[in-house]
């Protein structure tokens, strides 16, 4: 499914769009993702684990490892991908050295073939991701742009200009990691993004009065991580607890 | 070879980062354009240079070396600079421009310690507030660089992550900026990253190739014939070889780590020599070679010296391998330790780990006829900081 389709879905509904992240190959995955998607995730991201994740905090660096422990590799990826029967976006998250490396055609065409519409690739600046936006276009696929706070002025209006599917607002300088509040930053931001693609907001977003407050201050989603990446992690009790967690924040978006 | 589209080395280099730190790369970008030919920044590094860190430093010809290798050998005595290896170069320019900037914080990624040491000197010296990411692999390596960072005022933070050597180092020290971009300067330690930092670390660094330039000439009367420097991250090579990359008669060699091989398992490779056989790709923001497995995740390297210990070499030293203009070679750890005895016994000086690299080249090479009459080696650190290492390794025996 397209992104766009899911939010004209979501829109007509008045509702936020939770979008799910979880790292492919630490725990079971696909019974992970299954239980997002039942407990009302609309969008999924797919970790594609990478050696030197430099966006990320400890809990999903630490994700990560166990992916790659586990023997997580890009082809197992996109053959676990290829056997998900799910009927909403998915996207994949990876380092750009990953798909550097097996070929930007092949990458995105193994995308396409395995039911990825959407690539997020936190090291690739707007200034180098041209060819991959070719190949993404190609393979029908939007390529995910992300805004911080740091950045504005006509770099900005470039960034917004090049987007497809939704834009991702990094809620504060930093990395990925579970947070109680919600920065002055993160509003400002989204008021600062005049655009209408969808917005969603991502990095520090764990319980449902943060989902509310971002959705009252004007975004289309929110994107949540760590806090589900903490729960795997744990290894306890985790299809449940991961079910009340996304139910608990989708609530907040509707 | 040198006038290469901007950020690029031909197709390595760029700007591969996450979006919160463009605006910051953009800001030291614009301020380096501003200040690196200003008489006031000009002046105030050439009293840090001549006065703080004793440049410039001697080029001295060693009569045993080269009585016993059949060459003219000259060692320019990086190893002399104060703190004790070229680092100080980098660490003082790149300083002075974050003071300019008006960033209060330095952050830094070490590996033998010694860009941490050249970080922790010129923080306390410029009363800057001074952090140093290191990897606890390493801080084991290097104990008495981490009791010199911490004399110096600044505060060394172990980084358990990863391989638990540089390349998490920077890792953490890129997460630290991501966080901090705003009153912070990174003070990264090689001309590794990405754009504009390949390029400022060479300018600083090319210090050593101008002196070394007048300073063979007054000697000798004439250029050399080639230049031997070791290779990590490659910035005491890229600082020799720099002023002499358009004369293509003379021979430039980067000796990069071999380690204990030339193989790889499925997730660390022997050696460090990513310009040898590492393979095209994207690490710390730039494209350039690095070990790697078929997947493109980063392969954890090895070396006997810590500052050699890198997945990645930097952009343009990539480039200049690629169109030929370097020569990539490599030298084991075995062949490292002979040369780092060799020297103190015949010469007086113990170099750096990293530094034996170059001159064991030097061992390799005597007698292939590649290296011409008159042969500069960079010595770019001396070896106090590795006595432990060596005991330890020699212990073992």
């Amino acid at each position: 499914m397209r992104i766009a389709d899911k939010f004209n879905e979501l829109n007509r509904r008045d509702e936020g769009a939770m979008i799910a992240y979880v790292c492919a190959g630490d725990g079971d995955t696909p019974g992970i993702v299954h239980t997002l998607v039942n407990a009302g995730a609309d969008i999924v991201e797919l970790g594609l684990p990478f050696s030197d994740p430099v966006a990320e905090g400890p809990t999903i660096q630490a994700s990560i490892q166990r992916a790659l422990d586990n023997g997580m590799n890009t082809d197992r990826y996109f053959a676990m991908v290829k056997d998900l029967d799910v009927n909403i976006p998915l996207l994949v998250m990876t380092y750009y050295n990953l798909i550097f490396k097996r070929g930007l055609k092949k990458f995105t065409a193994d995308c396409r073939d395995s039911g990825i519409t959407g690539i997020i690739v936190p090291d690739l600046s707007m200034e180098e991701s041209g060819e991959l936006e070719e190949c993404c276009i190609d393979n029908e696929i939007d390529l995910i742009y992300l805004v911080t706070p740091v950045t504005k002025g006509e770099r900005l209006d470039s960034i917004v200009s090049r987007s497809s599917g939704f834009i991702y607002l990094v809620s504060r300088l930093g990395v990925t990691g579970a947070r109680d509040d919600v920065a002055v930053s993160t509003k400002e931001l989204i008021n600062r993004v005049k655009t209408d693609i969808p917005k969603a907001v991502g990095f520090g977003i764990s319980s449902r009065e943060q989902a509310v407050e971002i959705r009252k201050g004007g975004a289309d989603g929110i994107i949540v991580g760590s806090a589900l990446v903490d729960i795997i992690g744990s290894g306890h009790d985790v299809t449940n607890r991961l079910d009340a967690l996304v139910r608990q924040i989708k609530s907040g978006l509707k | 070879m040198k006038n290469q589209f901007k950020g690029k080395f031909g197709q390595f280099g760029g700007q591969f980062i996450p979006e919160v730190l463009m605006p910051a790369h953009k800001e030291l970008e614009a301020a380096y354009e501003q200040w690196k030919n200003d008489p006031r920044f000009i002046k105030e590094l050439d009293y840090y240079r001549r006065d703080f860190a004793g440049r410039p430093s001697p080029l001295y010809y060693a009569r045993r070396l080269s009585k016993k290798y059949g060459h003219k050998v000259y060692l320019k005595r990086e190893d002399l600079i104060h703190g004790g290896a070229h680092k100080l170069n980098n660490t003082l320019g790149q300083a002075l421009l974050a003071k300019y900037m008006g960033k209060r914080r330095l952050i830094a990624e070490t590996g033998a310690g010694q860009h941490g040491v050249a970080t922790a000197i010129v923080g306390a010296n410029m009363g800057m507030t001074t952090q140093i990411y290191m990897g606890v692999k390493d801080m084991e390596r290097q104990r008495m660089n981490v009791y010199r960072m911490e004399l110096l005022g600044a505060k060394v933070i172990p980084v358990t992550s990863g391989s638990q050597t540089l390349k998490d180092a920077i890792n953490e020290a890129m997460r630290d900026w991501v966080t901090n971009v705003e009153d912070t300067h990174y003070l990264i330690g090689s001309v590794v990253g990405a754009h504009p930092f390949p390029s400022i670390v060479r300018d600083f660094q090319s210090v050593i190739g101008i002196e070394t330039e007048a300073q063979i000439i007054e000697q000798e009367g004439r250029l050399p014939d080639s230049i031997i420097a070791c290779t990590g991250g490659g910035s005491n090579a890229i600082g020799i070889f720099y002023p002499f990359i358009d004369n293509t008669e003379i021979d430039l060699f980067a000796v990069e780590a071999g380690g204990m091989g030339m193989q790889s398992t499925k997730t660390a490779a022997l050696h460090s020599a990513s310009l040898c056989v590492g393979e095209d790709g994207i690490l710390h923001g730039a494209r350039t070679k690095i070990l790697q497995d078929p997947y493109g995740q980063i392969l954890e390297s090895c070396s006997v010296s810590a500052g050699l210990d890198y997945s990645g070499v930097g952009p343009q030293l990539a480039y200049l391998a690629q169109i030929k203009r370097i020569k990539p070679r490599t030298a084991s750890d075995k062949e490292t330790l002979a040369a780092f005895h060799e020297l103190s016994e015949i010469e007086g000086i113990i170099p750096a780990l990293e530094s034996a690299h170059a001159l064991a080249y030097l061992a390799k090479a005597a007698d292939k006829g590649e290296l011409g009459e008159i042969v500069v080696i960079n010595l770019s650190g001396r070896g106090d900081k590795d006595l432990e290492s060596v005991l330890k390794l020699e212990g073992n025996k």
